[in-house]
């Protein structure tokens, strides 16, 4: 338990990448779900259905990019891996951000992009109305991104 | 946790529901249909939509497409089809009086049994009946059923072993409805049940019957206080209208007074105007449901107009029996 620091901060990487990768891989296998029902009745719809599917999967990159960045920032991957508790504490806390909202988002997207899939099997035609419902989740998927990368670099210049 | 597994087993089977509601029929078919010249020509229009085949008779369109709802909602929720019971179990209750009726009075009939949308096979209630053995048949059954038999036996009067069945039937229906979780087939449940029950009472006002038949014949249900609509209808026609009026079914006391069918139409699109906000729900047996609803509604109104235009009827008495569409 000498470097308590880093157990913190490696916790907190693996939630991130943990968490959103749950709701992601919940979310596109709903909307896998919806997207096969409609390519069984029409094969031609499916590369609209792809698109849509793949929608609620960008939390699950979001999540492994901010393990990647942390495991660089503390050491894990090369370099000096003696890290405080207060700095393993706070690459814990930056971490979540990420980790809460992409579960939380990845799944609701799928909801939107499941109704999507829906429109799109009706009336093909409306296609990039569709995307737009299930895209405007993804706005909150990003700006945890954003908080959880500015204060992971935040941390790094703390002299803690 | 339940709830939302339940929610999301029926994704796929929704997603392609969703495909099959585009070939449904519209209210601008509909009125095609109303304004063909013939029944030919109606059959004609059908066949384009891809109804049945050409060398096919009327009846012989409406089966196929029946079966065709229930191959299609087998192929979606092949583990969990008893979940649609409740729309099955009025034909096996009709199945079941046919086949008490004809084991007592000896006669034989063919075609007097529901093949299609069924739980169980019309051979094997035919089989139990004729045995005795009403313990063969599923639990709800069996005691209905002895006590139809020996009514009929005993009395001779068909209309008393009617009400036993049919309330039985009711009292399943209910039963099937609450059990599957879903609101919408709990609802139906319910509804099926009220629309009965008020039936009954307009019929028994009409010949006058009392209040003991009425208390045998009515289904319990939430909607209505069957004590109090046993009370009124026995009380006779403007006491039945003035309780019916004190209850969330006012609207239907003018269509019990125009005529059976056009309360029947009613009854039909109040259960389309409650089913509609499925068009727009992606998750749940609900949209299921809905779609099955639908395509029954579809084939009743197809069925009006094929006998009206076979009948000679104006195009407006022929409007004013089909249902409100889904679509």
């Amino acid at each position: 338990m000498e470097n308590l620091g880093l157990f913190f901060a490696l916790a907190g990487a693996v939630c991130s990448a943990l968490m959103a990768g749950i709701g992601s891989s919940i979310g596109v296998g709903h909307a896998g779900q919806a997207a096969a029902g409609v390519v069984t009745e029409d094969p031609s719809k499916f590369s609209k259905v792809l698109i849509l599917q793949l929608l609620p999967g960008t939390q699950g990159i979001y999540g492994l990019l901010i393990a990647f960045i942390t495991l660089t920032q503390i050491g894990i991957m090369g370099g000096d891996s003696n890290i405080s508790l207060e700095k393993g504490l706070l690459y814990f806390a930056a971490c979540m951000p990420m980790a809460f909202v992409g579960l939380v988002s990845a799944i609701q997207q799928a909801n939107a992009a499941v109704s999507a899939i829906a429109l799109v099997s009706k009336k093909p035609d409306q296609f990039g109305k569709a995307m737009i419902f299930p895209a405007m989740v993804e706005t909150y998927a990003i700006l945890a991104l954003l908080v959880s990368i500015l204060s992971i670099f935040g941390i790094a210049s703390l002299s803690i | 946790m339940g709830l939302n597994m339940a929610k999301d087993s029926y994704i796929y089977a929704v997603a392609r529901i969703r495909t099959h509601e585009t070939k449904l029929l519209n209210h601008q078919f509909m009125e095609q249909l109303i304004v063909a010249p013939d029944e030919d020509a109606a059959m004609k229009l059908l066949v384009e939509h891809g109804w049945g085949a050409p060398e096919m008779s009327a009846e012989q369109m409406l089966d196929r497409e029946k079966k065709k709802t229930w191959e299609l909602i087998r192929e979606l929720v092949p583990d969990n089809i008893d979940i649609f019971d409740v729309f099955l179990y009025q034909s096996d209750y009709h199945n079941l009086k046919a086949a008490i009726k004809e084991c007592c009075t000896s006669d034989i009939h063919d075609g007097i049994y529901e093949e299609d949308g069924i739980t169980i096979d019309p051979k094997e209630i035919e089989k139990a009946v004729a045995a005795r053995d009403f313990k063969a048949l599923p639990e709800r059954m069996q005691e209905p059923a002895a006590r139809a038999m020996e009514t009929l036996l005993k009395t001779r009067d068909g209309q008393l072993c009617d009400i036993i069945i049919d309330r039985a039937a009711l009292d399943a229906i209910r039963e099937a409805g609450k059990a599957t979780g879903s609101r919408l087939l709990a609802l139906y449940g319910e509804y099926v049940a009220a629309m009965s029950d008020v039936k009954i009472c307009a019929r028994a006002v009409r010949t006058g019957k009392d209040r003991t038949f009425l208390g045998n014949a009515l289904a319990d249900c939430e909607h209505l206080d069957v004590s109090s609509l046993a009370d009124s209808a026995s009380q006779g026609e403007e006491s039945f209208k003035t309780y019916l009026g004190s209850t969330g079914f006012s609207a239907v006391v003018d269509m019990l007074s125009k005529s059976p069918s056009a309360f029947e139409c009613a009854c039909d699109s109040y259960l389309i105007e409650q089913i509609q906000p499925q068009l727009h729900n992606s998750f749940g047996i609900d949209p299921l449901a809905a779609y099955i609803l639908a395509r029954r509604m579809e084939i009743k109104s197809v069925r009006i107009i094929l006998t009206g235009k076979r009948n000679d009827l104006p195009d407006e008495s022929i409007r004013g029996r089909v249902r409100e569409t889904y679509v």
